[in-house]
Parts: C-alpha cells; structure tokens; sequence
C-alpha cells in the first residue's frame, strides 16, 4: 500500500513537503486531482498519481495548466472535493479559467497549489503568485513548515467548500523540498462520484451575469476576511514592543533569530498564514501594540505595503519597515544569518556577525553546470542540426525543457528561451522580423502544453522556419512524467489512448514533415538539411527515449564505447558534443564504461573511427 | 537539544538524498528533532546536490553560509566549493574520490590538486578526515554505497546526538533489502577508515 494511503492516524512518518501536501488532500477526501508537472511541484502529484493506481482516487496529468484547472473546475462544481496543483508559472498558464472560476466558485472544496520558486532553482522567474490571490479574489493560505502544509492543505478544501470558492495554498521551494517529521490524521472519506445541477445565473458567464458574480465575489471575500480574522494560522508570539510581521519559511528564520539574539522579551512576531484577505483588525491591533515594526517576506512587499495602508488607517505612525536598501531585498531566498542580521539592523539590536573565513587563497573550482545525460538523444539531435546549418546564419528560439541546456557550449544551440511553447510562436515572429535562418526546438511533452496553437499560427500565416519536436516519450525534466504521446501501457495502465505526433502535425497543415532517429548521425543531417531547405513550415520529429527512461524500464541496455589506440588526438569528440563520459587522461580522451550507454553518436563523428564498442 | 547542522554535498547520482533520508530515520529512532532541506532540480543533469539537515532545537530548514557544524563532501572539488558554509569552528569530512566536472575534460577548468584541497580544509576547519570512499566502497562491494560510508565516517565523527547502532536501524530500514549486507559493510568501512584517519 502507498504509505501515504495507510489508515494509521498517529502514525509519525518522515515526509517531503510536497508528500505532506499530497498527504493532507487525502485526508481531507480528495476525490479528482489534475496537473501539469512543474518543479517544484511535481512530488505531489507524483504520489497522487500512484495513490489513483491503488484507490478511487481519479487523478489525471493534464496537457497544460489551463486544461487542468478547466477540468478541475467541472468536478468541483460537480461537488467533488478537487485538487489542482501546478508551478508558480504554471498559474499564468491557468489564469485565464482562474479569474473567471472566481466569480462562479465551486460546490466542492477545490484547492489550487501554487508552488513558487524565489532564487529560482529550476525556473525561468521568480514570480510572487501571492498577487494572484488578491487580483483574483481567491482565499489563500502559506505554510510555514512542512507539518503545517499538511495541516493547511486539509483545512483549504473545508474553507473553500465553507466558502464555495477555490482556495489558493501557495508554497515555496523550500517548504515543498523540505524533509520533517509528520503525524497523520484520520482520513475522511471520498466522495468520486459528484452531481451537477446546472445554475445558468452563476455558472455561465454572459456580462449580465457576471456584473452580478462579481459583486458576490466581493461578498464571499469579506466572508472569506472573517474566517482570515478569527485563523489560529494568524497568530502572535510574544509580548515585546518591536513587532515582526513575517510568513512562509522565513517565520522560521524569525524565531531562530530572536532566540539567538537573546530579544525574545523584546519582541513579538505576528505570522500570517492566512494572508488573503489579510486580518485586518488583527494587524491593526498588533500595529497598535508595537513601537518599530519590520516586515519579513521573500518576495514582493505584498504584506508590507497593505501592512503601511492599514496603519494610514489608523493614524498609526510607527516605523513600518521592509524591503530597502539596508534591509531586505525582493530578490532571491532569505536564509536564518540574514533575517537574524537585519532584524539586529532595523531594531538596534546588539549583534556581532560571525566570522567570515578567509577565502582568497581558494584556488578556482572548475563549474559543474547541469548537462544533458550521456547518451541522451537530443545532444545528438542538437549536433546535427548545427551540421546541417554549418552555412546558415541561424537562430534557435528553444523551449522548456531538458533540451534547454543546449544553450550550453560547445553545442550553443538555445537563442531564445521565455516560456513553454515559445520556441513555436517566437520562430513565427522571427522568420518575419528577420531574413535569418529560424530552426527552434521543442520536447515532446512541451509541443502538447502549448507549441500546439503556436504551429497552427504558423501554417495559417505561413511562416518560414524549422520546428525539431525532441520526441522521447515522457515528460524527462520534471521526473518522467507521461504526456499525451506516451504509450500508458508502459506505466502498466489501460484505458489511455495515445496521440501521435507525426499525424497530428501533418494533420495541423504542416506540408514537409520529416522522422529522423537521431543516433544515425549522417542521415539525420541529410534529412535535416532538407527540411531545412524548405520555404515554409518543416517539422522535423526526432525519434529516441529519453536514456534514463529507457535504463528505467529496461528498454536499453547499455554497451560501453572505448577509444582505440587509432585515437589521432582530433579531440572532435570531446570538443563538439562533450559527453559526460568523456574524460581527458594525460591528455587522451577516454570513455567512463561506467556511465557510457552506448548510443555510438562520438563513434559517428571520429574521423578515426577509433571509437569501438568494449568488448565484454 | 543543542542545534547541530549539517551540510551534505554530492554530485547528482551519488545517493546522498538516501543518505539525508537514512540520517532522518535514525534521528527519528534515537528521538531528536530533524529538518531537512534539499535542493534537487537540475541533480539528475548532473550538477550539484546540496542537502542541509538541522538536528535539534531551531526551527529552520536551511543552512546560512558559515553556519555549518559539519560539511560532509562526497567529492572533493565540490567539498571545496562548499567552504564558504564552514567557520573555523566546522568539522569536515570528505571523500577524496574524484569526480571531475565535464568543463575540466573538455579544458574549462583545471581541477584542483588533492594535497592542497586537503591543506585548505584542515587549515580552515576545525578538523578534516578525508578518505577514499569509493574504494572501500568498492571492498563492500558495490559502487553504490559511497553515501553509506560517508555515513559511517560521519558518526564516527561523534557529532551527532545518535549512535552507530540508531544509524544501523535506520539503514536496514530505509535501504534496500538486496543491498542491505553491503550497506552495512559499507557502513562499518567508513567508520573504520574515519577511526584511522583520527589515529
């Protein structure tokens, strides 16, 4: 059985926050569950997705953020309890359905994660969804730990089916990739099969009706401020007079720190937990209370500047401090040393910072940046393209992905990168701004999420350029996720049908198509120049398993390469495709067995041919 | 409790997620408080791995620069990279099995030597053992087990409120079974290696 399935209330497990979290919506009878794979989401609905292979539980990987939400809604206002999880950037794909599910609301408790990424770890900004929240009327609640999320997660769908209206849980990095001890409860039970009563006058969105919605959103919302007022989630610790205002992780941080600062009696630290709408009267009477007060939160000034507009209110003229110069700064992550320092900075507080090691006579360390896996097919399909362009001023927009590390060098294949399914609608805009030569790239899970429509438009207005779908048959970068190309039975699953790309993008419009399999390097490249010559729109499909999946499932089975002593020095190997195995040894290239899989790509492109299988 | 942190860092691939896990299994057995935080985006391409693990009373997750009690490295450059978390008051502990990064081989980037990455830590830290892990985790026999060695060496360090026999537990219970007479001999070989480094 799952273990996050186990009817063990009591029980105390070691879990990921992102466990936590899938953890609470079982316990609050979860019923469906939607996504689209983000990091750092993807851990929850990973394990809802296994939990669905061993209960009632209906979870579904929906082809995009907008899908999932959409489908998501439908069950909800079917009464089921509904969970829809995606990335921070993912909600900008899902905004459109979101502002408008507001005005409807929900019969059933629905929950919509939004897990937000400051320093960006794994993503491409690092947006503050809390706004989202207030721009789209949603009730939102931020966990400070991971036993929290649990908690919160729980209580999220019975506020949002009190309220009939979706709950926000918004999350950082740290809290979804935090380890921490947690203690299960009992689980309700699942209702998976719901009813819709159809109510034109709420749920279908003509401007007579909306102008109505609207006004109850704003009544639902001073509803939802009650429930925000009376939270045990907005809550005070201690009784000093220089007051903190803090959420999320960093509530943590506070704590250590007027601890290690010895200004426990001196302080007091409200943290919010339900931060949309804020508790008003609970600010204002903690505002009342305090002498200096300084707010902690990554991010945006999101708290800070409500927390100014309240104490204007009030005639409150206390020192409200947050992000400037000297205190903190909307960029990046906050660690315990720096909340501590800034807290000593803004409240005078004695502080002697910690020694610093000396670290001048460190000699360089050679960077270690994240690289395609050896063996992996679109370091192969990169190489070709740029073969086959050798004469061509080209630009490569390229997508989101595994494959946006292409960019790196010596391959350099990656110009232009702002959001999934970019590659597609950007090489429409450049192809016509410019005479240059436009090749872009897009991984098969990514072309479903949204190069889709960007291909359409491409045909419609005929566009110039060249679109490689890297086609390995799972979502690779977020954990091997399926997608709508992936044949389920490989996952042990029926009733899935697939999509095939190929018919699909012939069927789009798209007049020269063409296969290649990128391991046979010399006919890739011809194909590739042919499509390349093609006025117009050519799709190129490179055709091979992402090789971690393909190990996992033991689809292939690797067969290391060595250098012979043919081996000229040409160093071609090395320098245009820079393999992880590869390794230099008294100045000769070598193969690591270990981590080689055989894909043979270095053996294509030796003008020695002294790259030969190991024998075993 | 006393607050001990603990940074661990690793090239992807080399287990020390398992390992963070393993330490928190035993400090449920032996009942101290454990927060874990792990950063594992891009880890499967290959770039680093770091894991922060606070035993004790504070509350946060997260490890701030020069904070660590002790940095455990699972190779070496990469131990290096990770000073810049330690104070002269850190205990560290590092594997001396290399593993050069893909911009040394393809002439990015030289690869420090291992005299003077040695002569860095000792001079800065507190203390250092460093070892071959790789070796001995070869001896126990199999690869895959440098991260139990680590942790062999690790407790050997006396730095945690736990003991051998709550980290034998914790092995047997959140490692594989097939591995598990590895693990252990595994386990056993960095303890042993760390007692001899201390002389």
């Amino acid at each position: 059985m799952h273990k996050l399935l186990k009817d063990s209330p009591g029980e105390k497990i070691m879990l990921l926050g992102n466990e936590a979290i899938a953890r609470g919506a079982i316990e609050a009878g979860v019923a469906f569950a939607t996504t689209y794979p983000g990091t750092p989401s993807s851990e929850i609905s990973l394990n809802l997705f296994q939990m669905s292979q061993e209960s009632d539980l209906y979870f579904e990987y929906s082809t995009n953020e907008k899908v999932a939400l959409e489908v998501a809604a439908a069950a909800a206002n079917s009464g089921l309890r509904t969970f829809c999880m995606m990335k921070h950037v993912g909600l900008n794909v899902a905004a459109d359905p979101l502002m408008t599910l507001a005005y409807v609301g929900v019969t059933g408790g629905m929950v919509i994660l939004s897990a937000d990424d400051p320093a960006m770890f794994s993503s491409q900004n690092e947006q503050d969804n809390r706004y989202y929240a207030k721009f789209g009327n949603l009730p939102m609640l931020e966990p400070s730990s991971v036993a929290e999320a649990k908690e919160m997660t729980r209580y999220a769908f019975e506020l949002s089916e009190k309220l009939q209206q979706p709950v926000l849980l918004r999350t950082t990095t740290r809290i979804n990739h935090s380890n921490a001890f947690v203690a299960f409860d009992k689980m309700l039970p699942r209702k998976t099969k719901g009813f819709f009563i159809p109510d034109p006058q709420r749920c279908v969105t003509v401007p007579a009706v909306s102008r109505q919605l609207h006004a109850k959103v704003l009544e639902k919302m001073a509803d939802a401020k009650e429930n925000s007022e009376a939270s045990e989630y907005n809550m005070v610790n201690g009784s000093g007079k220089m007051g903190i205002v803090t959420n999320g992780v960093s509530y943590h941080y506070a704590l250590d720190a007027v601890k290690d600062l010895g200004v426990e009696d001196q302080t007091k630290i409200f943290r919010m937990g339900f931060s949309n709408p804020m508790p008003e009267k609970q600010i204002k009477g903690f505002l009342a209370g305090c002498e200096k007060v300084l707010v902690i939160e990554e991010g945006e000034p999101f708290m800070e500047e409500a927390i100014k507009a309240f104490a204007q209110e009030e005639g409150i003229t206390i020192p409200i401090n947050g992000k400037s110069e000297a205190l903190f700064s909307r960029l990046y992550e906050y660690d315990p040393a720096m909340v501590r320092e800034k807290i000593a900075t803004c409240f005078e507080f004695e502080y002697t910072p910690k020694e610093k090691l000396p670290t001048d006579n460190i000699p360089p360390i050679p960077v270690r940046p994240p690289n395609l896996c050896s063996g992996c097919s679109h370091r192969a399909t990169f190489y070709e393209v740029q073969q086959a362009a050798k004469d061509m001023d080209i630009i490569c927009p390229n997508d989101i992905g595994c494959y946006t590390l292409g960019f790196l060098p010596p391959l350099s294949t990656g110009d232009f990168v702002i959001c999934m399914g970019s590659s597609v609608s950007s090489s429409c805009g450049f192809g016509q701004a410019t005479d240059q030569k436009v090749v872009s790239f897009i991984g098969d899970s990514t072309f479903f999420h949204s190069g889709i429509t960007g291909l359409v438009n491409a045909v419609f207005n005929n566009h110039n350029f060249t679109l490689v779908i890297l086609e390995n048959d799972i979502t690779a970068m977020t954990g091997h996720q399926p997608h709508p190309g992936v044949d389920m039975t490989r996952f042990g699953l029926d009733g899935h049908k697939r999509v095939d790309i190929e018919t699909l993008v012939r069927a789009l419009g798209v007049e020269h198509v063409s296969v290649i399999k990128p391991f046979k390097v010399k006919k890739s490249i011809s194909t590739i120049k042919e499509a390349l010559d093609y006025k117009g729109v050519s799709v190129i499909i490179s055709q091979e398993p992402c090789i971690l999946y393909a190990k996992s499932l033991k689809l292939h089975k690797p067969r290391a390469f060595k250098v012979s002593d043919r081996c000229r020095d040409h160093k071609d190997c090395i320098n245009s495709i820079a393999c992880p195995s590869f390794f230099l040894e008294d100045g000769k290239v070598k193969i690591d067995a270990d981590t080689c899989v055989g894909c043979a790509v270095c053996a294509q492109i030796c003008p020695e041919n002294a790259i030969i299988p190991l024998k075993k | 409790m006393e607050t001990t942190r603990l940074i661990m860092v690793a090239v992807g691939g080399q287990g020390n997620l398992l390992a963070s896990k393993v330490l928190g299994e035993a400090a449920l057995i032996a009942g101290v408080p454990v927060r874990m935080s792990e950063i594992h985006g891009m880890a499967q391409r290959g770039g680093v791995v770091e894991s922060a693990i606070v035993f004790g009373d504070a509350t946060s997750t997260i490890i701030s620069d020069g904070e660590a009690d002790i940095l455990l490295g699972f190779e070496p450059a990469e131990t290096l990279r990770a000073i810049n978390r330690c104070s002269k008051n850190t205990r560290v502990i590092t594997n001396t099995a290399t593993l050069p990064p893909f911009t040394v081989s393809i002439g990015k980037g030289v690869y420090p030597e291992m005299e003077n990455i040695k002569s860095l830590l000792q001079e800065k830290c507190a203390s250092l053992v460093a070892f071959d892990a790789m070796a001995l985790a070869k001896e126990a026999g199999s690869p895959m087990s440098v991260n139990i060695v680590l942790l062999g060496a690790l407790v050997q360090s006396g730095t945690l409120e736990f003991t051998k026999e709550h980290v034998i537990e914790a092995i047997r219970r959140r490692t594989k079974e097939t591995f598990l007479d590895k693990n252990l001999k595994a386990f056993e070989l960095g303890y042993q290696a760390a007692v001899e480094y201390a002389g």
